[in-house]
């Protein structure tokens, strides 16, 4: 278990920016540590859309990055609000975006949809009132 | 053909060097949503764009794209100057809209 490197970011309901510099920031160490441009891309690009996520629709929460030795995971845990119907808001092109957020090039209803393409395992737990709890695994 | 090269046409403007000028580009990609990019995106591109924020940038990096050129005259604010420094993001600006400066991106990459 030695190996296991875990990385763990807060997410800040507005704040792009943090969520940007974060996964950037993930990308680079994963860079650092030599794992291919491929996996880093995929891990880069759904825990970025993940934390966009708790950007837009949450009240904020953290995001939690484990490499394995096979596989990464990223985990985004959130306070809230959940997601009242999570196969409906799963499903490609539904979205709850206001129109601000679409202004920045957001809400086009992708984001879970991403997620799933980018990773091989992909588990979305919520709950309305209590929050939402999304689980990815890349394999390296 | 390499985000280097664009630094002598007269079309494109370098709004910041980067750590990309020597990557070779795989394919221009044009598109706005920012979520429909990270889907679609090739490793590579040269990303042709007129959504200039933070955002922009961030999905940059993380898709591994060559560059960013900004069409239709749009330029970066102070903050999106500042964040591309210190990322290290090779950005262009153009006048030309959209699809002429992709399409002059393609032409080069395609002899
Ligand atoms: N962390 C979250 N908390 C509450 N609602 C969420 C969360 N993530 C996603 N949602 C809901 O799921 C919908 C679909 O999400 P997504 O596929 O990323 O598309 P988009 O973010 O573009 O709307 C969102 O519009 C929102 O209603
Ligand atoms: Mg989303």
């Amino acid at each position: 278990m030695s190996d296991v490197v875990t990385l763990r970011y807060d997410v800040i309901p507005g704040d792009f920016i943090k969520a940007g510099e974060a996964s950037s920031d993930v990308k680079k160490k994963l860079m650092d540590i030599g794992i291919s441009p491929d996996v880093i891309r995929k891990t880069a690009i759904a825990m970025y859309e993940g934390e966009i996520n708790m950007v837009i629709h949450s009240l904020g929460g953290y995001a939690e990055i484990s490499i394995y030795p096979n596989e990464i995971t990223i985990l985004l845990v959130d306070n809230g609000p959940g997601i009242d119907n999570v196969e409906q808001a799963m499903s490609a092109g539904f979205t709850t975006a206001p129109d601000d957020i679409r202004e920045l090039g957001f809400g086009a209803g992708m984001g879970f949809p991403n997620m799933k393409k980018y990773t091989d395992e992909m588990i979305v737990e919520s709950q309305p009132g209590i929050g939402t709890r999304v689980m990815m695994k890349v394999n390296i | 053909m390499k985000p280097r090269d664009f630094l002598g046409m007269k079309e494109f403007n370098v709004l910041c060097e980067g750590n990309n000028l020597d990557r070779e580009i795989s394919v221009p990609y044009c598109c706005d949503l920012l979520s429909v990019a990270m889907a679609n995106m090739p490793a590579g591109a040269a990303w042709v764009t007129v959504m200039a924020n933070v955002n922009t940038l961030a999905v940059a990096t993380l898709t591994d794209a060559a560059c960013i050129i900004l069409a239709g005259g749009v330029s970066l604010d102070e903050l999106g100057q500042k964040k591309v420094t210190e990322q290290g993001i090779t950005v262009f600006k153009t006048e030309l809209p959209i699809f002429e400066a992709a399409l002059l991106v393609h032409k080069h990459l395609n002899g």
